[in-house]
């Protein structure tokens, strides 16, 4: 695990002087967003839970959750239209207590995009140049700047309600960005927009985001859309980050059950410790039919329950036994979906726990083709799976 | 305005179909819903307005009812007389009083509107601000005095506001004042008479607009750096403007010609058209000139509400 939440990033052993690697991987970089035990309470209910999170420069930090993970709260902390019941936020060293929304150094994009229905395109723009007491002749020009880079110079005076869904979100996302926060927070962006358009809006975003160089701060229940979009990913659950780590980790080395099964799918075998070395661990699964092997040590109580997570395109999957010693287990095809690009095998072993694997369609006509009912072979390698203690 | 768009569905679908019989192509079901109303206008409103027309154009006589004719005949010297008598109008223009009297109650109106529009303006904003479960009994709260008399609510404020009512003995009592203020038969008991009379007017179009608006708009004015004052006006007014529009006509319309409430409340000297309307009626018998001012009352009240009802209209079809 390359990290994990909560870890004091100045509290490293040696500075590292390697500027190459990202900011939050350097020790003594000055956080510019800081999040320091942060709660909040609505009566009984605890919607954010002693939240400690920094964020650095030019990050595109995703806050990835269910509904009522707190992650929607926390983003209105940091806009300042909810005070935390105890905690500091600081941007940029300075502590946001008592600051009111219309004095902070950040804007944000809303779920509901919230353009005001009665002024024009450009006007919607305008809006927060004006009350800054901007030039009206540099108003005009920022706005026009603005409308061009989100392609939308041609329809500056149309109103809200004659734009397009996508139209609106850029809209949104200028009138957002033209005051040119320190932070930008952007309150789920996609998800009012369909599939495709989804996909080209998230390059954009990277794209507007490098070249403006603004931190950004999404809040997504969406997993694909933080994936893509995230240099870092912090996954919420019950008002507390359980996870805080790289698109790429998040995925690979989950650090617990919730965060492997949130984040694409998964396998998960119930098991018991029997071997725990430095360098491997070799698990007793009753679910797995036999031994499983993975290599990397854990520090757990001898005899501890633990999971071992299985990515389904990980798993291989054939009628021969490919004559490997660890992690190979025998089982029933049950179902099959081929999907195009893919397969999605269901797999019942004899334990009668159920796997899924999935194949990518390498050749058009495979050789071996699988059937319901078959007898098939399921193996990994021994750096595939994760051992999950929580 | 629904008479239009009636006649232009009838029109639009009338060409489509224009191959079927003409009667089958007719929506009766909307036709009815639609002659309905119409009917009861013609018949209480059109109707009536014509007669009162009329009378506005002949002479006050000594008769029953007590006015001529403007039309006379004889059939055996076979004439027929038709007599416009256009001096109540004429005379409308000459005497000043009647000038005074409209612009007088257009000012009052005005004044009282504004007060209205001020008073209730919080009072629209909380009820749609509070929870769903609050907002049913709060509007029942403002519809309450309606279960009482109009007449009977400003015999009370008399009551109130009389040298020795309940306002003045209250002051008098904690020493704020030392003499009895004159309340009753000012301009300033009829301004609180009509607030408090078409509160209820005002509050449910406004009501009824500010529920609609989405509060993230103000978050959003607060996140670009609108302090809550001018998000005020820059927002919540102009997404309110729809029911501060209607709320106002509702107001403004019957306070102009309002009767009652000057009558009782107001002075000698407070001159409103409903009550030079009602003193020409009753006290001089003179229906023509009494028709003749209910008449241009009604044209200076229709005109305005025409032309933003026009504009209005223009500026939702773009």
């Amino acid at each position: 695990m390359t990290s994990s939440p909560m870890i004091n990033q100045q509290d490293g052993a040696e500075p590292v002087a390697n500027t190459s690697l990202p900011l939050w991987k350097q020790d003594g970089a000055e956080p510019f967003l800081r999040i320091e035990n942060v709660t909040k309470k609505f009566g009984e209910f605890t919607a954010v839970d002693n939240i400690s999170l920094d964020i650095y420069k030019n990050e595109l930090f995703c806050l990835l959750g269910g509904s009522g993970s707190g992650k929607s709260t926390l983003l209105r902390m940091l806009a300042g239209f909810e005070a935390p019941t105890s905690g500091r936020i600081l941007i940029d060293g300075v502590d946001m207590a008592g600051i009111q929304p219309w004095k902070r150094p950040v804007n944000m994009m809303f779920q509901s995009y919230a353009l005001f229905p009665h002024l024009s395109v450009e006007e919607n723009v305008a809006f927060g140049l004006k009350r800054e007491g901007v030039a009206r002749s540099e108003v005009k020009q920022r706005v026009a700047q603005m409308l061009d880079m989100v392609q939308l110079g041609h329809l500056g005076k149309r109103k809200p309600h004659q734009l397009s869904g996508g139209q609106r979100q850029r809209v949104a996302l200028a009138r957002s960005l033209v005051k040119r926060p320190k932070l930008l927070l952007l309150d789920e962006p996609l998800g009012a927009l369909d599939k495709k358009l989804r996909e080209e809006t998230q390059f954009e975003l990277i794209n507007i985001q490098e070249e403006l160089g603004v931190t950004f701060v999404v809040v997504t229940h969406d997993q694909e859309e933080a994936m893509t979009l995230a240099t870092r990913i912090g996954v919420m659950n019950h008002g507390v980050i359980v996870q805080t780590a790289e698109p790429h980790d998040v995925y690979e080395y989950p650090n617990s059950r919730f965060v492997a099964e949130f984040i694409g799918s998964v396998n998960l075998f119930e098991g018991k410790v029997v071997e725990d070395e430095p360098d491997f661990v070799r698990i007793k699964s009753k679910e797995a039919g036999g031994h499983l092997y993975v290599n990397h040590g854990i520090s757990c109580a001898p005899n501890q329950k633990v999971h071992v997570a299985l990515r389904p395109e990980k798993i291989r999957i054939g009628k021969t036994n490919p004559g490997q010693k660890e992690n190979c287990i025998k089982g029933i095809v049950e179902e099959i979906a081929y999907m195009g690009s893919l397969s999605v095998f269901r797999v019942r072993l004899e334990s009668g726990k159920e796997v899924r694997v999935t194949q990518p369609n390498f050749a058009r006509d495979m050789g071996e083709r699988l059937t319901w009912n078959d007898e098939v072979f399921l193996s990994w390698d021994v750096d595939s799976s994760v051992v999950l203690t929580a | 305005m629904s008479i239009q768009t009636g006649s232009a569905w009838v029109d639009g679908s009338g060409s489509r179909l224009a191959k079927y019989n003409f009667l089958r192509s007719i929506n009766w079901g909307r036709f009815a819903v639609l002659a309905v109303p119409s009917v009861w206008l013609a018949i209480f409103f059109f109707i009536p307005f014509l007669v009162v027309f009329k009378i506005s154009l002949s002479e006050t006589a000594i008769a029953v009812p007590p006015y001529t004719s403007l039309l006379e005949w004889d059939l055996e010297e076979a004439y027929v007389n038709l007599k416009i008598n256009l001096g109540n109008y004429l005379f409308l223009f000459e005497d000043t009083f009647y000038l005074d009297a409209y612009l007088s109650s257009v000012k009052i109106a005005s004044i009282s509107t504004f007060l209205t529009l001020i008073v209730a303006f919080p009072i629209a904003y909380l009820i749609a601000r509070s929870s769903p479960s609050r907002r049913a009994l709060l509007l029942s709260l403002v519809i309450l005095p309606f279960w009482t008399s109009f007449l009977l609510r400003v015999y009370a404020w008399m009551g109130f506001l009389k040298k020795n009512g309940l306002v003045n003995e209250t002051l008098l009592g904690l020493g704020i004042i030392d003499q009895p203020l004159t309340m009753l038969q000012t301009d300033f008991a009829v301004y609180i008479g009509i607030v408090y009379t078409y509160l209820p007017f005002m509050v449910l179009p406004l009501y009824s607009a500010l529920e609609k608006m989405d509060m993230t708009l103000l978050e959003a004015a607060e996140d670009l750096g609108a302090k809550p004052a001018i998000s005020f006006f820059l927002i919540t007014v102009p997404m309110a403007l729809p029911g501060i529009i209607a709320g106002c006509l509702l107001v403004f319309i019957p306070a102009v010609g309002e009767f009652v409430i000057p009558a009782l409340l107001g002075g000698s000297d407070t001159l409103m058209i409903g009550r030079v309307l009602w003193d020409e009626f009753f006290l001089n018998r003179d229906w023509p000139m009494a028709s003749a001012v209910a008449i241009v009352m009604l044209i200076v009240l229709v005109l305005p509400i025409m032309l933003i009802r026009n504009s209005q209209g223009k500026e939702e079809a773009v």
